[in-house]
């Protein structure tokens, strides 16, 4: 267990069932009154941000995280499949977990889950994945009135901007960090 | 030539250099000069430096502050008791500059080992205390070549007199959503404080705010026209909490019941409490009416300095030793 004087910026404790992790922090102590321990919390599935004042004596329980190579294998629905690369065990994602990863998947594409008390709540993702376009305009060639980048829609359903010169059955490569078009795959 | 460079180079490389004492030359070299004038405005109104033992057998008990044990006793977490025992004797104006030790305060406005500056002055009330504090900082600011308006934290804040001065009630009625008696009811006198009023004091000048509920100054008088308040102010620049003065409490049994208290409270807290200070309380009998004030060094060479954090006027930080 953690205590409120152990608190600093960077760590990860449980509150309310969630795991958080610190990213704001200062100690305060108004005048012979007691130790006060200011923090701004981000919730590590949610995102949002808490406002949170500890007292001397609060404790925590660490939010420990583990973060395990797998596989994606399929989807269904909303329901996205993975494999353990080392146990062969497969765990199910749903997309609301996923958030933009689920754009980015690729049929046996090696991501690293992290887990929460054994629960998924997230993927790390390689930085460049190759997906196919399935969707885009043609480029009339001479027109310059829409210039640059032109819709696109990939595999995966994902939609983004891309050269005018890139057709449909593609494949390109895109910074999963920006979700931006990097550059075309040569086959 | 090559061979040269490269060859000092590595002799460079061997020498680890201490960039953030390097880059805190020009502040500690500030912070000399605050101490010196500081030490001037005392021997210049006729105090004289005292030394008391910074290894004590036991401290003040007092709910929220707590000792770093040193063998069988305690580093001193304020020189308050030995110094009012001075008082006691008939030492009328003392003052002390000493390092003070209180347990697990870190932050960037905390250092668990501080620098205090201390001082009494028989005769005076909170009151008087006040505009002594005052003069002390507007000619330890005009030593150092500091102008009546320094700049800190973007604020810039006139030290000209008068200073700004609200009591404790009148801050929780005009900054806070809830009033003193209530937020005390609730427990969250400390939070409304930290997060409600102390960031409003002390903006466009120094600010004493004042008259704290009585159960928030263990050693201090309580107001004599009203007993719910004690005569405790505490002194604010820029949000910054830099000084804590009051009118001393003399009568003995009271200061025990004070101190039992205390310790109930740190017990309750499940913490270690302290032995009675007997030969403090013994002699308190003795002490003449006073007031006294302790004010944290560190803080004051940061408002002077605007460092945005304690560790920036220091030499070395626990961290770094």
């Amino acid at each position: 267990m953690y205590t409120a004087s152990d608190l600093r910026k960077g760590l990860k404790v449980v509150i309310d069932n969630d795991p958080y992790m610190v990213t704001f922090f200062e100690f305060s102590k108004p005048g012979k009154g007691q130790a006060l321990y200011r923090t701004k919390l981000r919730n590590m599935i949610t995102g949002l941000t808490l406002d949170r004042t500890f007292r001397e004596g609060d404790a925590f329980e660490p939010a420990s995280l583990e973060e395990r190579p797998m596989q994606y294998l399929y989807k269904e629905g909303d329901h996205y499949h993975f494999m353990d690369n080392k146990t062969y065990e497969q765990i199910i994602i749903n997309a609301e977990s996923l958030g933009e990863a689920k754009n980015f998947l690729t049929d046996n594409l090696n991501v690293k889950v992290l887990l929460f008390r054994d629960k998924p709540i997230g993927v790390e993702l390689p930085n460049f994945v190759n997906l196919r376009v399935i969707k885009t305009e043609l480029w009339v060639k001479g027109d310059t009135s829409k210039a640059d980048y032109k819709p696109a829609t990939v595999e995966t359903g994902y939609e983004l901007r891309i050269p005018p010169f890139v057709g449909e059955g593609e494949l390109i490569t895109i910074d999963t960090r920006s979700g931006e078009y990097s550059t075309r795959v040569k086959e | 030539m090559r061979f040269l460079d490269f060859s000092r180079n590595l002799k460079n490389r061997s020498v680890l250099k201490n960039w953030s004492l390097a880059r805190r030359k020009k502040a500690l070299q500030e912070r000399a000069n605050i101490l010196q004038a500081v030490r001037y405005f005392f021997f210049a109104q006729g105090f004289f430096e005292v030394e008391t033992p910074h290894r004590i057998p036991a401290p003040a008990p007092e709910s929220h502050i707590d000792a770093i044990p040193s063998g069988p006793w305690f580093l001193h977490t304020s020189p308050e008791l030995c110094m009012k025992r001075m008082l006691a004797e008939g030492y009328e104006k003392i003052f002390q500059i000493c390092r003070c030790w209180r347990e697990g305060e870190r932050g960037s406005q905390h250092i668990p080992e501080f620098t205090l500056l201390e001082w009494y002055h028989s005769g005076m009330d909170y009151l008087m205390l006040m505009e002594e504090c005052a003069t002390l900082i507007q000619t330890v600011a005009s030593k150092v070549g500091l102008g009546e308006k320094i700049i800190f934290r973007d604020q810039t804040i006139d030290l000209a007199s008068p200073w700004e001065r609200i009591s404790v009630r009148e801050a929780f009625h005009e900054y806070a959503d809830t009033s003193m008696e209530e937020a005390l009811m609730n427990g969250l006198f400390d939070e409304i404080m930290v997060r409600d009023i102390e960031p409003s004091l002390g903006i466009r000048k120094p600010t004493f705010i004042y008259d704290y509920p009585a159960q928030r100054g263990a050693l201090a008088r309580l107001r004599p026209e009203d007993k719910t308040v004690a005569e405790r102010f505490e002194l604010y620049v820029g949000g910054l909490e830099l000084a804590n003065g009051f009118s001393e409490l003399v009568d003995p049994e009271e200061q025990r019941r004070r101190f039992e208290r205390e310790n109930e409270n740190r017990r309750g807290m499940g913490k270690s409490v302290y032995a009675m200070p007997e030969k403090f309380l013994e002699e308190l009998r003795e002490m003449p009416p006073s007031a006294g004030i302790a004010l944290g060094i560190d803080r004051l060479v940061m408002i002077f300095l605007d460092a945005p954090s304690i560790d920036e006027v220091v030499a070395f930080t626990p961290e770094e030793l």
